[in-house]
This record gives structure tokens, C-alpha cells and sequence, in this order.
């Protein structure tokens, strides 16, 4: 069995990308991050589309032939499929490339995750997006992703006495973080006041709780050991990947405030990276809700149920804190795009591990986690990268 | 989304609220399902229909102001999780109240009310949502 390196990596910048198209966007990340690794189209074995709203947005399904056709491999057929698994898309596909090398049947894998979310107008991509919950029943009787989460938050605000301005500074913290990426959505800082004072989505939600829409993509190159060393080519580590599931539905599960799947694909990738929290220098984590980052940081292992406050409070998620939470901006300031998302993660961990973050960049990086996950918990992966 | 198949065939869940019961364990279940995750292949054959009381408390709740299309003349409304007596949570709105008389804990049973409509030509949608019990009198 191989190691597997990511050897490569890019993106567009993340945003409201009217005038670029699906598959424009996927073929400007790909190509980035295929001229970022230096190898040719001939080296890719299998290609990896993560999309997970295509067929509703844009009327466009088998994403991944549609990147390899209009990245100009179509003639050289090699094989491509989507992968979909709700927000958690992108850390899915990637894993899949992943065991695709592990398994030694690929040298190089090429994921490609993109996103449109604001071709549909108005009220109507919310349709869209809660299709991603038990479309029977739960958004047959209107709740929404906003609105799940929104439920979530008022249990654990009240049960574990955590104040609305701690929830706040998740999406202060993304935003301080995406001023100093190129490649965010959102750059501007934002206050804790200016949380509050945001229009109420799903109450006690504002807007500036919510991860907006985003259009963009992102993509990897992942090779084994051995072509990475043919290429003389310094890449960095995946050490492990893991993912797990749990109900579909919220109402289903043992608890709303603990994400089950989270906790134990982190428990499993900690377990076979040999490593604990306090190795892990700086977590991407899935904060499409300011308060599933709380949530995250509890169930990652960063700290116990109830106490991820003090974490915040203590400034230890910031830049130089001593878990580093989102340094790319997070989904509430880099962005949302949903097949994009989980792929953007590992971009942002490639630049921070070859000191290529500039103004965000992290000391010493040691390791890092990375955590992809589908709607309000139903998938998570996670994935360990350094080490050595 | 008005597709009739898929609307009619839930209608004795949604309108009657009918769920499962697994016969091996006993545990009750809503929305349905055909295995029981906790007995599983000793559970097939086993799960049968079950009359719900539509009794039950409030576990949590939200109101929603960014609504679906279907759900845009209904804004805002209230969304929550209710904790049934039989054992099982469900995900339905609260009516017939201001949001300020909502909090966790109170107890509230179904009715039978419209869920939402498709456009002005589409299909009416019916089914459960929740109202606050009166409180006994003194």
C-alpha cells in the first residue's frame, strides 16, 4: 500500500461568479492545480468531480465526464466520476482519490469539486439546498438548513449557558481570517455587533451566522509515494482518512448538539496518525453555521461537550491561538460552495504546509485536520495531513 | 415538488399520523421505516403499523424568516423539534401562536392543517402541525 502525498493544488476565488460557468470554474482549478503540481494530463489515472447541486442549479449531472471533457481529456479517456455527498462532497471525493492510490491501482488523482450556487434567484435555491435534508420529513413541512441549525443552537445556547456573542465570534473569527485570503468571498471584518445586528434568518440566526451562497472550485492532484519520487517532487502527507454517517434527519438522532459522525471519523484518523489534538496545528472545520463550529470543536476533540466557549473566549481559535480555526476563512467568509467546499480545504492546508499563506500563514505547521461535512451531520470525513 | 404519487402515498402518516413499532423491541418510530435500528434483520417482518397520540412536548424550536417558495406567505412561522409521548421526535410547525408564547418543554398535540402549496395552479399539501395545549383549569 502507498502513501498518498497531495502534490498540487488550486482554486478560483469564491463568490457570486456570475459571468463564469460550471464548468469553467472546475477547469480553471483543475488546471491550476495540475500546473501547480507540474505533471501532464497523461499522468492522471482517475479524476474525482465532487458537485453536489448540479442537476438542480444547473441542469447538469455526470460532472465528472463534463470536467474531463472540457479540461480537454476527454480524448485521452481517462476515467471520471462524480462523487456526491451532500456539503461533505468534497472530503468525500477526495477520500476517494485517496483509497484510489492507497489501493496502488492510480499513481495520480486528480478531485475537481465545484459549485454554482447563485444561478437560481431568490427564495427558490432554498428548495434546492433542502433537498440535502429528509426531503419527506423535514422540508416537506419547511424546515431548512438554517432552520435545523437554528434549533441546534438554541438547545446548546441554553444548556450549556454559552452567550449569543460567543456564537458570534465563530463567524467574527472566519472573517478575520478571509481578509487576508485572496480567494475569499467575504474580506471584510466583521463585528460581534455586527453579528446581532444582521437580518434574522432562522432565529437565534442572523445572516452573518450563515454560510452565504457561493459559487467557485477548487481541485487537488494526489500521487503515490513513488511518482511523487519520480518527480522529484516535495508533497505533503495525507496520514489518514476516515469518514462515518449517522441519521439523515436531525429529529433522528441521540442528540442535536452532538455531531456522532464528526466524532468518530476524528476519532479514527487521530487513532491512525498516532497522534493527539495537541499535535494538530490548525483545523479547516465545516462552519456552514456559526454554530456547528462550537458544536465541531467539542466533537473534533478540541475540547469537551459544552466547553468549545472557552476556546473562543480565550482567543485560542485566532491565528495565533493555539488551535488556529479556519486560517482560509472558513465557510462563513471564504466561502460555500458546496462540492467546492471540502476541496478548498485541503487547498488552503497545501499553501499553509508549504509556507505559501503569506499574510495567514501558520508557524511550525506540524498537522492539520481537515472536516467535511453534509448538512447538519449526517456525513463527516476527516483527514490528517503532515506529519513527518 | 407536487408530484401526486409521492404526496399520496404518505398520506396516512402525515394526515393520521401513523408510525412503526418494532414488535422485537418495542420501540416506537415516526416518520416510519421498515427496520428497526436497534434489532435490525431480527426486526424484518416484525414492524408494524401504529396509531400515534399526537401528544407531546416542545424539544426545541426556531422561527424561520428565510423561507422555501412554497412557504414564503407562511413567513415567519415556527419550526420545531416535538418530543412525542410515544418516544419518537418529529419535525413540524407550531401555529395558532405568537412565537413569544413558545419555549421548550411546553406540551402541545397535532392537528390537521395545509403544509404548503406549489405555485397558484399546483397541488394543495396537507398533513401535521402542532398547537399549544390550554393550560388546565384552575
Amino acid at each position: 500500500m502507498s502513501e498518498v502525498y497531495v502534490i498540487g493544488a488550486g482554486e478560483t476565488k469564491f463568490g457570486e461568479l456570475w459571468d463564469r460557468s460550471l464548468r469553467e470554474l472546475a477547469v480553471e482549478a483543475g488546471l491550476k492545480a495540475i500546473e501547480d503540481a507540474g505533471i501532464y494530463s497523461r499522468d492522471i489515472g482517475i479524476l474525482y468531480g465532487s458537485n453536489s447541486l448540479g442537476a438542480g442549479i444547473s441542469y447538469q449531472n455526470d460532472v465528472g465526464s463534463l470536467i474531463a471533457d472540457f479540461a480537454g481529456i476527454a480524448v485521452e479517456h481517462t476515467p471520471a466520476v462524480r462523487v456526491e455527498a451532500s456539503t461533505a462532497s468534497g472530503g468525500a471525493a477526495v477520500r476517494e482519490a485517496y483509497l484510489a492510490i492507497k489501493s496502488g491501482e492510480y499513481d495520480v488523482a486528480v478531485v475537481g469539486g465545484v459549485e454554482k450556487l447563485t444561478e437560481v434567484y431568490g427564495s427558490e435555491i432554498l428548495d434546492l439546498t433542502s433537498t440535502l435534508l429528509d426531503s419527506e420529513w423535514e422540508a416537506f413541512f419547511g424546515a431548512t438548513p438554517a432552520a435545523l441549525a437554528a434549533m441546534t443552537a438554541r438547545r446548546y445556547l441554553d444548556d450549556f449557558h454559552v452567550s449569543r456573542e460567543i456564537m458570534a465570534m465563530i463567524s467574527v473569527n472566519d472573517h478575520s481570517n478571509a481578509s487576508l485570503n485572496p480567494d475569499a468571498q467575504y474580506r471584510n471584518k466583521l463585528t460581534v455587533q455586527g453579528v446581532l445586528d444582521s437580518v434574522s434568518v432562522a432565529e437565534p440566526l442572523t445572516m452573518m451566522d450563515c454560510s452565504p451562497l457561493s459559487d467557485g472550485a477548487a481541485a487537488v492532484v494526489l500521487a503515490s509515494e513513488e511518482f511523487m519520487k519520480k518527480m522529484k517532487i516535495e508533497g505533503v502527507r495525507i496520514v489518514s482518512s476516515e469518514i462515518s454517517q449517522d441519521y439523515l434527519a436531525l429529529h433522528s438522532r441521540k442528540s442535536v448538539y452532538e455531531f456522532e459522525s464528526a466524532k468518530i471519523a476524528s476519532r479514527k484518523a487521530l487513532e491512525k496518525a498516532g497522534i493527539k489534538n495537541d499535535d494538530i496545528s490548525f483545523v479547516e472545520l465545516h462552519d456552514s453555521f456559526s454554530i456547528y463550529g462550537l458544536i465541531e470543536l467539542e466533537d473534533l476533540g478540541f475540547a469537551e461537550k459544552g466547553n468549545a466557549k472557552s476556546l473562543v473566549e480565550n482567543n485560542e481559535i485566532r491565528l495565533d491561538g493555539s488551535i488556529p480555526v479556519n486560517p482560509s476563512g472558513g465557510l462563513k467568509a471564504k466561502g460555500n460552495p458546496y462540492g467546492a467546499t471540502g476541496v478548498g480545504q485541503f487547498v488552503e492546508a497545501y499553501l499553509q504546509f508549504k509556507n505559501r499563506a503569506d499574510k495567514r500563514q501558520i508557524k511550525d505547521v506540524r498537522y492539520g485536520m481537515l472536516h467535511s461535512m453534509a448538512g447538519s451531520g449526517s456525513t463527516s470525513v476527516v483527514h490528517i495531513l503532515g506529519g513527518e | 415538488m407536487g408530484e401526486l404519487s409521492r404526496i399520496w402515498r404518505e398520506s396516512d402518516h402525515r394526515y393520521r399520523l401513523i408510525g412503526h413499532v418494532c414488535r422485537n423491541c418495542n420501540t416506537v418510530y415516526f416518520p416510519p421505516r421498515d427496520i428497526c435500528p436497534t434489532c435490525h434483520r431480527d426486526s424484518v417482518g416484525k414492524m408494524e403499523e401504529i396509531q400515534l397520540s399526537g401528544k407531546g412536548s416542545i424539544f426545541s424550536y426556531t422561527v424561520v424568516h428565510d423561507a422555501p417558495p412554497a412557504f414564503r406567505r407562511q413567513r415567519p412561522y415556527i419550526i420545531a423539534l416535538i418530543k412525542l409521548d410515544e418516544g419518537p421526535t418529529l419535525t413540524a410547525q407550531i401555529v395558532d401562536t405568537k412565537p413569544e408564547n413558545v419555549s421548550s418543554g411546553k406540551r402541545v398535540h397535532a392537528v390537521f392543517r395545509k403544509i404548503r402549496e406549489d405555485g397558484s395552479g399546483g397541488i394543495l399539501q396537507y398533513g401535521y402541525k402542532f398547537v399549544i395545549d390550554e393550560p388546565p383549569k384552575a
